[in-house]
């Protein structure tokens, strides 16, 4: 299998670092290496974050190369733009339409970003914008925006559902467990391709 | 060795791993990102057959570590990068002394600080120290370098180093788990080894020797060890490297030979010579400073380093490839020159709820010359609050403060204060608080008391009430623990209640000596604050909502500015136009009425509940 090089972006506290996870062990069950990495600590307290995750035969660097990101998955709106030099040409983006306005947009001083379809666009990367966090409150927890979009990559990857479900079994708490699935299929279903 | 499967683990959970599967019986730290998981995943995990603690700070875990392994037990320590020059005096005589049980102290550099005040390159000390120091690459090396460094501790009579760096700590890879081995050594206090132990100079004197004829074994270990290897490939190209760099280098040249450095320290000296003499081009990658390329050129090798690699910040394989390739060299390698450049920055910021946000809020508006401190509360520098003026290292906040408060003219002295977290000042600050008091300085020092070390993730302190085993302890009392001090004058305040955090001010300020204000209020992540203080989600009340600003000035990531020309209604029932106005994010905001307080038109309120 060719390397697929997943990247995660979002804000801090917005729960990247499970969906990542999640990702890894969908690795380990499929047989693949993986690396994912990520920064834990300050950046953690709202600033940007964001997760690397590289699934392939074998894998040296854990980071991404500039211009080698297959696909974006991005949980916050604006977030998404600050890794698009990361994106192949011809890519994928997977994006939650949901703003979180940084300090300079919340006091006033700055615009939060418009056009980011189009900025996505000119690159050729294929761009999904899903109010994905609305889609988890209806499910009844905002937390699993995460997991609807792990639903909406799986359509962009080649992995069976089944190990997908296995993969979230390792991560989630096992109360959660059906929420999650649930999500997860939410998720599937707000990609048609 | 029974295989027992596959798990992906982050480097710190494989060093803990490392640390079972070799029967360690000891582990303490204190908290510092990136190494935190260390002995989170210890306690967590491993806490039947590993006795784990958050020790008050990384001198007293390697000094108790020291003793463990003195009694025979297995026992490590782990630290942030920084945390090790706190450790350093142990750290350098401990070479001297020899262990029993095997002693392995884990390193987490931070290149690029994501999380730190420097970006030092610890593979220093082992030179400085004389020990050795291995640097995995992965996760599975995490592990395997882990078990490795106890044996050769043992063997070695010696402390061994394992650095890593945030990429390694906190990046995850595949790890094959094994079986656990028994420790072997028999626990008891060996009076035998007084001589050995004692390091008055008489005894010192002998042992410098024994330390230095162990650095020649080491080095010819270094040339033998299987974690040094060479990978041969195209002989255009030689990379000399280890940690993640070679990774990077691998990504960005597969088809290079390389000498994969698993020993940071000793060098093998036969084995470069060998290895420089077959390449056309040789390159030495590492991050930070020239370590390796020092120690190299003065084996009289041509190599080729910082000249094209970047001092500063992380590399990666686009940075390697490039240098390499073009001589293309950014001053400081980082992530950020990558990002897109046009957007609006996003700080971390204090969490909805945080309670030190009502101190940092009120010293910004009585205009004081904060020194400050490292945690969470170090965010208090940022616009708006703008409320925080130096920040050093672990406790400098208070040498700071009695420094100004002793030299600075009264008028002037009045308006410095230091701001310290609880978890920093058991760290190192308590020390200061003594001396201060003793001395007599006339000034103000507020202690943060959140009951938690929340910066690097909510781990228990003295003041916490549990002990990181989950058992049952006291927790401590910062107004008698200044008392007994000789502290007289002592204020605490309720960090959700504006006015008395203004009212300890300024008392503080007019009271003629020493004043320590303990401002009181758990952290929003802990569930104490979820159960006692958390309530439902404030709304601005769009009528009254004047679009004056002021409540931005707390900066909490809930309100956000809505720029639309419209009108709001004052007191007397008078209308007037406004700009904007602002709005609460109902999935963050805990209802800690902070904003609220600042609110001069009483425009922020808890929704009328609908019965
Ligand atoms: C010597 C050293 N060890 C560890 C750290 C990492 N660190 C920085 S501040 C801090 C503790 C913060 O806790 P506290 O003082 O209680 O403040 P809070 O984050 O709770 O506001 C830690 C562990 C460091 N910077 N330096």
């Amino acid at each position: 299998m060719e390397t697929v090089n997943i990247i995660i972006s979002g804000v801090g506290g917005q729960g990247i670092i499970l969906l990542s996870n999640v990702l890894a062990n969908l690795a380990l069950e499929n047989n693949l290496d993986v690396k994912k990495s990520e920064v834990h600590g300050m950046a953690q307290r709202g600033g940007s974050v964001v997760s690397f995750v590289r699934i392939g035969e074998k894998i040296f660097s854990p980071l991404i190369p500039v211009g080698k990101g297959d696909i974006l998955v991005s949980m916050e709106l604006m977030e998404s733009l600050r890794w698009i030099e990361y994106v192949k040409n011809g890519g994928t983006a997977l994006i939650n339409d949901y703003r979180l306005p940084p300090p300079g947009v919340a006091m006033g001083i700055e615009k939060y970003p418009e056009g980011i379809e189009e900025k996505f666009g000119e690159k050729d990367v294929k761009v999904f914008v899903k109010r994905v966090t609305n889609e988890a409150v209806k499910l009844g927890n905002p937390r699993v925006t995460n997991i609807i979009l792990l639903g909406m990559l799986s359509r962009f990857l080649t992995f069976e559902v089944s190990s997908y479900y296995n993969a979230i079994r390792k991560s989630v708490k096992p109360q959660f467990l059906e929420l999650n699935l649930k999500a997860f299929e939410r998720g599937r279903e707000l990609i048609e391709l | 060795m029974a295989a027992k499967g596959k798990e992906v683990l982050s480097g710190n959970q494989a060093i803990a791993r490392g640390a079972y599967e070799t029967g360690c019986q000891f582990a303490a730290a204190y908290p510092g990102t990136p190494s935190t998981e260390i002995l989170e995943t210890i306690a967590e995990k491993y806490g039947d057959s590993i006795y784990a603690e958050w020790s008050i700070n990384e001198k007293v875990a390697l000094e108790s570590a020291a003793g463990a392994s003195y009694a025979g037990a297995r026992s490590l320590v782990a630290m942030k990068h920084v945390g090790l020059n706190v450790a350093a005096d142990p750290l350098m005589t401990l070479p001297y002394t020899g262990i029993v049980g095997g002693l392995v102290i884990v390193t987490a550099d931070d290149p690029h600080m994501h999380s730190s005040q420097n970006e030092q390159d610890n593979r220093h000390y082992a030179k400085f120290a004389k020990i050795p120091m291995l640097e995995p690459s992965d996760s599975q090396e995490a592990k395997e370098f882990t078990r490795l460094a106890f044996f050769l501790s043992e063997k070695y009579d010696t402390p061994v180093l394992i650095r890593t760096t945030t990429r390694i700590s906190h990046g995850f890879s595949v790890v094959t788990l094994e079986d656990p081995v028994s420790p072997v050594r028999e626990l008891r206090a060996r009076k035998e080894n007084a001589e050995k132990w004692t390091m008055l100079p008489s005894n010192a004197r002998k042992r410098h020797p024994v330390v230095e004829k162990r650095l020649r074994e080491l080095r010819e270990l270094a040339e033998n060890i299987e974690i040094n290897r060479i990978e041969w490939g195209s002989e255009e190209i030689g990379f000399i490297t280890g940690g993640v760099s070679y990774m990077y280098a691998k990504e960005a040249f597969p088809d290079a030979s390389f000498l994969k450095l698993g020993m940071s320290y000793p060098l093998p000296e036969r084995m470069i010579k060998e290895f420089a003499s077959r390449v056309k081009k040789l390159y030495v990658v590492e991050e930070l400073d020239p370590f390796w390329e020092d120690e190299i050129k003065k084996m009289g090798i041509e190599v080729t380093g910082k000249e094209i690699f970047p001092r500063c910040g992380e590399l990666d394989p686009d940075i390697v490839y490039r240098a390499v390739r073009y001589g293309d060299v950014p001053e400081c390698g980082t992530l950020e020159l990558k990002r897109s450049p046009d957007l609006p920055v996003r700080p971390p910021i204090l969490c909805p709820g945080c309670p030190h946000r009502s101190m940092f809020y009120q010293l910004n508006r009585k205009k004081y010359f904060v020194t400050g401190d490292i945690g969470c509360y170090t965010l208090g520098y940022y616009k708006p609050l703008s409320a925080m003026h130096t920040t050093l290292d672990m406790g400098a906040s208070l040498g700071h403060g009695h420094g100004m408060f002793k030299v600075l003219p009264e008028g002037e002295r009045k308006k410095v204060v230091s701001v310290i977290g609880d978890s920093t000042f058991m760290h190192s600050g308590m020390t200061h608080l003594l001396n201060m008091a003793y001395n007599k300085t006339k000034g103000t020092i507020i202690i943060l008391d959140n009951r938690t070390t929340a910066m690097t993730g909510q781990q228990v302190n003295p003041a916490t009430g549990v002990t990181l085993m989950g058992e049952q302890t006291f927790e401590i009392d910062f107004k008698s623990l200044a008392e007994s001090f000789g502290v007289k004058h002592i204020i605490e305040t309720n960090a959700w209640d504006m006015e008395s955090v203004s009212r300890a001010l300024d008392e503080a300020e007019n009271y003629d000596g020493l004043s320590v204000i303990i401002h009181k209020g758990p952290c929003a992540l802990l569930p104490e604050y979820r159960k006692n203080y958390q309530k439902q989600p404030m709304v601005v009340d769009p009528e009254k909502c004047s679009g004056c600003k002021i409540c931005l000035n707390v900066n909490c990531p809930s309100l956000s500015w809505v720029e639309e020309e419209g009108y709001w209604v004052d007191k007397k029932g008078n209308k007037h136009r406004r700009k904007g106005y602002v709005v609460i994010d109902q999935l963050n905001c805990t209802g800690c009425e902070v904003c609220a307080q600042s609110c001069p038109f009483d425009a922020i309120i808890f929704p009328e509940r609908s019965e």
